[in-house]
């Protein structure tokens, strides 16, 4: 009782107080600590605590941690830390360099239970009173985890004063776990347990969970327990549809990852019939040109460097087209008409570019750094949605809208329809079927350029990179159906999810083998894939 | 009957190779075994182990030839019946190790003491014995390729389509071999072999002997290729690769034709595999990565596709040639792969063995008398998608 009055006292003091203490006025309350046994220590601790600055919680953390000597020779109290035999010297208060002393020159300043108690108690209170509310908030976080009771009355007082309205939710979430865990909870009415119950629920997070499962199971109370079972299965549900929805937002995410790879192979290989195996180092070699732009930026204009990405776009779509074009004159052109010797010519290619890129920059990583606007995450309800991913979700969906107004509303898009639907009538219309056969390679190859560049933000870059999203890119493209845009989004997103919402049930490989497996047997029922095309394009 | 079957299909060139494959099963073995180690003549075990990994890799070029050279189908995912008669003959020889393990335990393999695993599972039952696992060899590879073909085959996948899905197969087979709960070692694969039929693995005269098998093996599946193609089933069987919808307009019933040679050469591609696990001493996941169907693929149409011995021609050439390279000058080595690929498609349409038609079809006034008996290539245009 009296332990808890002079809480209050200090509460009080704190209220009144709370910015007119400096850190000068605290210098001789820590000089205290020194001096008179563990009472001595005990009634400076109070006083540090009763003078409300945050400066005092690292001196305060360092007697918790045993690191608060007394310099012999003058009974200077230091923060002293053991390197090799001697002992580092700092000031406690300002963090300046002391020098060293031997260990027979410093005396440490002991504490016993009572005191460790006092210690955590004053802790407590001095950050949940903090001025800073990042620090009042995880202050009452972990009072939340720890459930200590003796936080119980500062945290009532801290939330009485408190403004910020996150800050006081968190308060109250970590005063409702400790009146249901502690003695108190025998004591109180029906009506507080479930007031309490309710805060935690709306809390609302896995922590809630597991505490709210452990009152129900060992609660002070009858009452108390059947509030907490209720809590608990609300909790449940409520849990379960936010991680339903966190997959399926993890499913959107990888689903959009796999378009963006699959989209150029839909233009070659579904608008032109050409087995590109070399798709996946166009998706590398644009992911080393956004290292390029970025090596460029870094060197130049580093404080640009969060621009370096909008560059790389365009950089990544020409270099990765330009070296579609190049192939296409070189090798494809020779083989149309000839899917099975396409894909082993495009197949020898790719092993070529992977040395290439092997012998130019080494078979290690390369660095990709992201810019700001792509790091970091927010919470939406249950949701956690990094920036990153967030922005190659929208990426993706916007390159496929612009390849698709590109085939669709361009007088490009319209030769190249006329070319893959009837090459000698298109040629005789004056199409210039050759060049438009480069162009549309070009813009296939170009597109998994760009793929590089989202990907390059997630993935390893390395020679590899596109070696692990070709054989995805294929069955995407397979199982939406050769041909059809619309069936690569739809089957891009269908096998996203698809895996996702397989990987908490069977582990992620397993998942992974199980959706080729689907695949699979999806090819032997619809052998032309989901959006087969049908009536004469299918024979000629 | 059995003995007309083989008869058939001995022409010319089934004698040139027959005649080669014989030198070789008798010189080597002299050679290595009698020929003093100081003389010019003297081959070592390193390299007898060698050149049996090349004729390994024949035997699987070969199996690929019959179903692509004559059945039009492209399988990317041959390796995967390789690895899986592979594991078929590793876990015998893991049986064999008995007590001598790490862990000495008398009938789990090192790698299941090391899982903590208490007792064997079902499917490792039976290969302590031989005859079961030479069995298994066969039967494994020949019931997941008439599954996969039954499939397949029925709803009417083909071309670019069928050999995608073959991709997906090996894939997902490498996925699950690498997980340690599937029994099969995970990462590390099958390791440590001891003994085979009783004689020591490291032997000069066990390696020999593995040689000796693998021409022998090769041979006689040489033998039944070129007896199936010589037959009237062979027949079908390439004119439904050139134009499969004819073929069945004619009433033939062009499944089966393509699920017999495609089983058929799944159970020859097991035992490639079979014989190339003691020879190289270890299987691992690794065997059935996509890349090293795709490889097997360049293997036939580097010596000629449809021509059986070009198969083993290039299969030998091609990997003496990564032997040489990757360790002379391994930066080069996959230039060199990818030249092949590009270089073969582009001006070797018939691989190495058409060469000498394609040179005489380009001399004047000889245009017509060189085109050799069949060549499919361009001809499956008419059944596009294909």
């Amino acid at each position: 009782m009296r332990r808890a009055l002079r809480w209050l006292m200090a509460v009080c003091v704190v209220v009144a107080t709370s910015t007119a203490v400096y850190a000068a006025d605290l210098r001789p309350l820590v000089q205290a600590l020194g001096s008179g046994g563990y009472s001595g220590t005990e009634k400076a601790l109070v006083q540090l605590s009763e003078a409300g600055d945050p400066a005092a919680v690292p001196v305060i953390e360092a007697l918790q941690a045993g690191d608060l000597y007394v310099r012999k020779a003058d009974g200077t109290v230091v923060i002293a830390r053991k390197a090799g035999d001697a002992f580092t010297l700092t000031d406690p208060l300002t963090r300046a360099a002391l020098g060293d002393a031997p260990a027979a020159a410093v005396e440490k300043i002991r504490i016993n239970n009572s005191l460790r108690r006092a210690i955590s108690a004053s802790l407590g209170a001095l950050t949940l009173m903090s001025s800073d509310a990042g620090v009042r908030r995880s202050a009452a976080d972990a009072v939340f985890k720890s459930r200590d009771a003796s936080a119980l009355e500062t945290l009532t007082a801290a939330i009485a004063k408190e403004q910020d309205k996150g800050v006081r939710a968190a308060m109250e979430q970590a005063r409702a776990a400790i009146l249901l865990t502690g003695e108190a909870a025998s004591k109180m009415t029906d009506a507080e347990i479930q007031a309490a119950t309710d805060t935690l629920t709306a809390r609302g997070d896995r922590d809630a969970l597991v505490l709210l499962n452990m009152v129900a199971g060992s609660g002070a109370s009858d009452t108390t327990k059947r509030s907490a079972a209720a809590a608990v299965s609300t909790l449940e549900q409520k849990l379960a549809f936010w991680a339903a929805l966190q997959n399926l937002w993890y499913g959107l995410s990888l689903g959009s990852v796999l378009l963006l790879a699959a989209i150029g192979l839909a233009v070659t290989f579904g608008v032109m019939g050409v087995i590109n195996m070399a798709h996946g180092e166009m998706v590398m070699i644009g992911a080393y040109t956004t290292f390029l732009v970025q090596e460029f930026f870094r060197a130049h204009a580093p404080g640009l460097f969060d621009l370096s990405i909008l560059v790389a776009l365009p950089a990544a779509f020409l270099v990765s087209g330009g070296v579609g074009i190049v192939i296409e004159r070189s090798v494809i052109r020779w083989l149309y008409g000839r899917p099975l010797e396409t894909l082993l010519a495009t197949w020898g290619l790719s092993l070529a570019l992977q040395q290439a890129v092997r012998s130019i920059f080494g078979p290690t990583n390369r660095e990709v750094g992201a810019p700001s606007w792509m790091s970091g995450a927010f919470e939406l309800g249950g949701l956690t949605i990094t920036y990153g991913r967030l922005w190659i979700v929208i990426f993706a969906f916007a390159v496929f809208a612009a390849l698709l107004v590109a085939l669709k509303r361009t007088w490009f898009g319209l030769s190249i329809r006329a070319v893959t639907q009837n090459r000698p009538m298109a040629n005789a219309m004056g199409i210039r079927t050759a060049r438009v056969d480069a162009l549309t390679f070009g813009l296939g190859s170009g597109i998994a350029g760009l793929a590089g560049v989202a990907l390059s933000q997630i993935d390893n870059v390395s020679p590899n990179l596109g070696q692990g999203y070709i054989l995805d890119s294929f069955m995407v493209v397979v199982f939406g159906g050769v041909g059809n845009l619309w069936g690569t989004l739809v089957g891009a997103l269908t096998l996203g999810t698809m895996n996702k919402f397989l990987e908490p049930y069977a582990g992620a490989v397993l998942g992974k083998i199980l959706v080729l497996i689907f695949i699979i047997l999806f090819i032997q029922r619809r052998p032309r894939g989901l959006f087969a095309l049908k009536g004469r394009a299918v024979e000629v | 009957m059995l003995l007309r079957f083989f008869l058939m299909g001995l022409d010319r060139k089934a004698g040139i190779v027959l005649t080669i494959l014989a030198i070789l099963a008798v010189a080597v073995p002299v050679m290595t075994l009698w020929v003093p180690a100081d003389s010019p003549f003297h081959l070592s075990v390193f390299t007898v182990s060698l050149l049996g990994k090349y004729l390994c890799f024949a035997l699987l070029a070969l199996a690929l030839d019959l179903v692509w050279g004559y059945c039009g189908i492209l399988s990317l995912g041959h390796a995967a019946f390789f690895a899986i008669g592979g594991y078929a003959m590793g876990m015998y020889l893991m049986r064999q190790i008995g007590p001598r393990g790490v862990y000495g335990n008398p009938v789990l393999p090192d790698f299941m003491v090391f899982l903590n695993w208490k007792e064997l599972p079902w499917y490792w039952l039976g290969f302590d014995q031989f005859w079961f696992a030479a069995i298994m060899v066969l039967v494994v590879p020949g019931a997941l390729a008439f599954a996969f073909g039954w499939f397949a085959f029925r709803s009417r996948v083909t071309g670019v389509y069928l050999s995608i899905i073959t991709q997906a197969l090996t894939f997902a087979l490498l996925l699950a071999f690498f997980r340690n709960d599937m029994g099969f070692g995970g990462n590390n694969g099958l390791t440590d072999f001891k003994d085979i039929l009783g004689y020591d693995i490291q032997a000069d005269t066990t390696r020999v002997a593995l040689f000796v098998a693998t021409v022998a093996a090769l041979a006689l599946s040489y033998m039944i290729a070129s007896g199936v193609i010589a037959s009237k089933l062979g027949k079908v069987l390439v004119a439904l690769r050139d134009a499969e919808s004819r073929v069945r307009f004619m009433g033939y019933d062009t499944e089966s034709y393509k699920l017999f040679a495609w089983t058929l050469s799944a159970c020859m591609a097991g035992v490639a595999g079979a014989l190339y696990v003691p020879q190289v001493g270890i299987i691992n996941p690794s065997e059935f990565a996509p890349a090293s169907s795709i490889e097997a693929v360049i293997w036939v149409a580097v010596g000629g596709r449809g021509t059986l011995a070009g198969a083993i021609l290039g299969a030998v050439l091609v990997n003496m040639g990564k032997s040489y390279f990757t360790g002379a000058l391994p930066e080069l080595w996959l230039f060199a792969l990818g030249g092949l690929f590009v270089a073969v498609t582009l001006f070797l349409p018939k691989g190495l063995l058409g060469l000498g038609g394609q040179l005489k079809a380009k001399l004047p006034g000889r245009k017509t008398a060189a085109l050799p008996n069949v060549q499919p290539a361009n001809h499956t245009a008419d059944q596009k998608g294909a």
